[in-house]
């Protein structure tokens, strides 16, 4: 087994290398078609392993010592288990389709090579975060997805900076800043987290970590719980670190699917479920996680709402999907959160690759204000996202009506009414952004037609590669059962009480009435096509809605400019004034006494004779003075 | 007696000595200098050291003023030898500064009382005669060490002296001077 | 009574002229000159150290000196008849060629 673990781990890598060989060349269609082999063994790898570990249990490897200093010893190990292995399977799966995908979708880029380079790359660090056996490794692969996402969101990079108004994230490289700063505050916060677990425990297997759990003081226990939730909170892209993540739509459309959907901001969540023992001995924190995923959940589907943009859209829906998954982890049903992260990586890279497929179409047009009646070009994405969405929206027998109705049980479970009754309320918001875009895109009048766009269907292999995620995004809810079997081995069994299992009809009922409401109002609104309120579109609410809540404007001028500001005062001031003027000072005292006293060398022997002779009677002198002393 | 003659040959000696150091013609120096060390020879035998007044008038008087004559007639030095002393109070300054610390330290009552003589003069012998026995015996590696360092530097001198030795500098062109000047 | 002092005093004297001379003579012979000035005062310190200590090692030191101001006139010399052939010239002043 020790071998399919390193053809898994390592074959992204060997595809990455091999991209980057050619990175500096024009585009060559090989390296597109190695990487996505490569990443298809990797997937079968996963496959095989998520089998094994099925049958015989968990698999631990060690790849050699890593750090050994003193006492602490820190391997290259990997451990798969239950968890490990499904996030192997999801991430690999997503990541081949996604690589197929890109064959056909970055055919015209001139860094072809470069872009599946950094692809496989990613799936990489993906890979080494999912599979490690300790924070560090983790943390590892944590940079490493955090580099790649900044290398790919800053994709085109050429593009200029823009003004707010005329893109919202100003520029591909801007974003790619943002992102990576904000994942770097928050990295801090992990990284305090891993000290302090060091510090205490004395080791950062997860094993012993997890085993010296109860033997610790709560209140450091939750000291840790919040550092490692904050660098979740940054790779999840949770409040209130969450601007980068719609900012980070100005990456390549697979990226958007592959990284910001499907897996990496996946990571904060997986960090949780990893730390469960943590997190259920610290019920306090858990519960603001429950809580803070909530508020996430309506707050980005609230912005969802009015958006114009079709990745953005989904962006936001993606950070709602996110504050689900929180709840449900925060709520102690870790294995509902996994279960809902696996549903939602399927069914949000098929939207995302489905929005991709009409942004080919439009030309990179994103505006669905300027779209809409698409689904005679293209039937086959229509299908695609009509199935993600209703995925999405949670309608049955789709997989996200089995993994969203779960954690609503859960919510109710708990007693937790209030996180309930908002999950429900952005079920239906989910419902209504996602068949708002569904509508405004592919239904009702061809508003591209005088803009002068000729829309077509994308080629074949790639709807063919899609079809993996349509299916599963249709069949995966069937195998809740199975699944919650599969990892209730490794992870906490999660019981609905009585009460709960009386109400479950109910409760079912009462979700997909609201997810079909929004589904019919969004029928009734945007159907037939797209009728503008002017008094809705002035409204305050709908203006601060577009503007995110003014958040990024308000960091700007919160954080941003004070900053700037304040590097300007110790540039100009502090570092001109002070450092580099005691600098440059200790340089000219140096010249000025080094020329004043070059003027001893005058290789003239006579001088040099006087030098001498004015030493002699120095010394001399010095020679009385202390005879005299005594 | 012999405090007239330590003062009249110690006035005798700073005074040529002075004029070496201060004369401007070459021969006026060295022939000064000659006199002054033959007088320093004279203080010698008042000290009682004979042998190291006699190798005093031999060698410094002898050998080493003629070397110093034979080599004057290399160097065109029969017109005043012109120096620019850009500050002649500073040589004075440092002289006279040296010479008043050395006197004030030498003025100073600084003879040891318990100073064991580690080579007395043998009883009964001669100046010359003490001055074998301990130069054969005692110093007898140092001896053979500077009459090797004599014969090495007679080498040298001739090699060093000999060189191009049918190029006659005095008997050229002033013309042709400068080039050699810049071979330099 | 003539004192150690006094020969002291008087080679300090001699060794200062020396000194002078060694400072303020730019033509190397005359400066070779007051170096011979120089290792004379120190003969005749030694010399009258030996004699009023009773002590013959003061003389051989000067022996010593001796031999050794004799070999330097010997290489001097002989440097100093190169350093005309080559600049024509046994002023110090000449053989200034750093440009600093």
């Amino acid at each position: 087994m020790e071998n399919y673990v390193y053809i898994a781990l390592f074959a992204p890598l060997a595809g990455s290398l091999f991209a980057a060989l050619f990175s500096q060349r024009p585009k060559a269609l090989v390296t597109g078609v190695v990487t996505s082999t490569l990443l298809f063994i990797s997937f079968v790898a996963s496959v095989i392993l998520l089998n094994h570990v099925h049958h015989e249990g968990a698999v631990h490897v060690t790849l050699m010592d890593w750090i050994s200093a003193g006492d602490m010893s820190i391997p290259f190990g990997f451990n798969i288990d239950q968890v490990t292995a499904v996030m192997m399977t999801v991430v690999t799966l997503v990541s081949t389709v996604v690589h197929v995908y890109s064959n056909g979708y970055m055919d015209h880029d001139k860094s072809f090579n470069r872009f599946f380079s950094y692809l496989s790359a990613f799936v990489f660090s993906m890979m080494v975060l999912v599979m490690s056996d300790n924070f560090l490794g983790l943390f590892i692969g944590w940079e490493g997805v955090g580099v790649c996402s900044w290398l790919l969101i800053g994709f085109w990079y050429h593009k200029a900076d823009v003004t707010r108004d005329v893109n919202p994230s100003i520029s591909p490289s801007w974003a790619a800043n943002e992102a990576f700063i904000m994942n770097r505050i928050a990295d801090l916060g992990m990284l305090v987290g891993i000290f302090l677990i060091y510090w205490n425990i004395g080791s950062l297997q997860y094993a012993d970590v997890f085993a010296a759990v109860p033997s610790m003081n709560h209140g450091m226990l939750v000291t840790i719980g919040i550092f490692l939730f904050i660098g979740a909170m940054g790779k999840s892209a949770q409040f209130p670190l969450h601007t980068w993540l719609a900012d980070a739509m100005e990456g390549p459309t697979p990226v958007s699917a592959l990284i910001h959907a499907a897996t990496m901001v996946t990571a904060g969540v997986y960090l949780v479920i990893r730390a469960n023992p943590l997190y259920s001995a610290i019920p306090e924190v858990s519960y603001f996680i429950a809580v803070l995923g909530t508020f996430v959940a309506i707050f980005a589907a609230s912005m969802a709402l009015v958006n114009r943009d079709l990745k953005r859209i989904i962006a936001y829906s993606t950070l709602s999907q996110l504050g689900y998954m929180f709840a449900a982890a925060g709520l102690g049903a870790y294995w509902v959160a996994l279960f809902h992260l696996a549903a939602h990586a399927f069914f949000k890279a098929l939207l995302f690759l489905g929005a991709g497929n009409v942004m080919h179409a439009m030309d990179d047009e994103l505006d669905i204000f300027k779209m809409g009646g698409l689904k005679k070009a293209m039937r086959w994405t229509y299908l695609y996202m009509g199935l993600a969405s209703l995925a999405l929206a949670g309608i049955w027998p789709l997989a996200g009506f089995f993994s969203k109705d779960t954690i609503l049980e859960a919510a109710f479970n708990e007693h937790t009414y209030g996180i309930w009754l908002v999950l429900w309320f952005t079920a239906g918001l989910t419902a209504f952004y996602s068949f708002r875009q569904v509508f405004l895109t592919f239904a009702g009048d061809e508003r591209y037609k005088p803009l002068g766009f000729h829309p077509h269907e994308v080629q074949k292999y790639v709807l063919w590669a899609l079809s993996p995620l349509a299916i599963l995004a249709v069949i995966f809810g069937w195998f809740k059962e199975p699944f919650m079997e599969f990892v209730t081995q490794f992870l906490p069994a999660y019981e609905m009480s009585e009460h709960t299992e009386h109400n479950v009809v109910i409760l079912t009922v009462v979700t997909t009435a609201i997810a079909l409401g929004g589904i019919i109002f969004a029928w009734m609104r945007y159907y037939k096509g797209l009728k503008r309120d002017e008094k809705v579109e002035q409204s305050l609410p709908y203006r601060i809605l577009l503007n995110q809540y003014y958040i990024p404007i308000l960091y700007e001028r919160v954080f941003s400019k004070p900053y700037a500001a304040l590097s300007k005062v110790f540039w100009e001031d502090v570092d001109q004034q002070v450092v580099d003027a005691t600098v440059d000072g200790i340089a000219s005292v140096i010249q000025e006494s080094g020329d004043s006293s070059r003027k001893i060398q005058t290789g003239n022997l006579s001088d040099y004779l006087k030098l001498m002779s004015g030493g002699a009677l120095v010394l001399v002198a010095l020679v009385l003075f202390a005879a005299m002393q005594n | 007696m012999i405090t007239f003659a330590f003062y009249l040959f110690a006035v005798l000696i700073t005074g040529l000595f002075l004029v070496t150091v201060m004369s401007k013609n070459v021969l006026y120096a060295m022939t000064s200098l000659a006199a002054g060390m033959v007088l320093i020879s004279g203080l010698f035998f008042i000290l009682g050291a004979d042998f190291l007044g006699v190798v005093q008038l031999i060698v410094y008087v002898g050998a080493v003023m003629a070397v110093y004559a034979f080599a004057m007639m290399f160097f065109d030095l029969s017109r005043d030898v012109e120096e620019r002393h850009d500050k002649p109070w500073l040589i004075f300054l440092l002289g006279g500064g040296i010479a008043l610390t050395l006197v004030v330290m030498f003025a100073a009552p600084i003879m040891g009382e318990a100073v064991h003589a580690l080579y007395p003069p043998v009883a009964g012998a001669t100046n010359p005669q003490a001055v074998g026995l301990v130069l054969f015996t005692k110093y007898l590696l140092p001896f053979e060490v500077a009459s090797v360092m004599l014969l090495v530097a007679m080498i040298a001198g001739i090699i060093l002296a000999g060189k191009k030795m049918e190029i006659s500098l005095s008997a050229m062109d002033e013309d042709i001077l400068p080039d050699t000047k810049e071979n330099a | 009574m003539i004192t150690l002092n006094h020969y002291l005093i008087l080679s300090g004297l001699l060794f200062a002229i020396g000194l002078v001379g060694v400072v303020r003579r730019k033509n190397l012979l005359m400066l070779f000159f007051a170096t011979e000035i120089m290792l004379n005062a120190a003969n005749l310190a030694f010399a009258a150290t030996s004699s009023y200590y009773h002590d013959l090692t003061g003389q051989m030191f000067a022996f010593f000196i001796i031999a050794v101001a004799a070999s330097e006139v010997a290489v001097g010399l002989g440097l100093l008849i190169l350093l005309y052939k080559k600049y024509g010239s046994i002023n110090l002043d000449d053989f200034t060629i750093m440009k600093g």
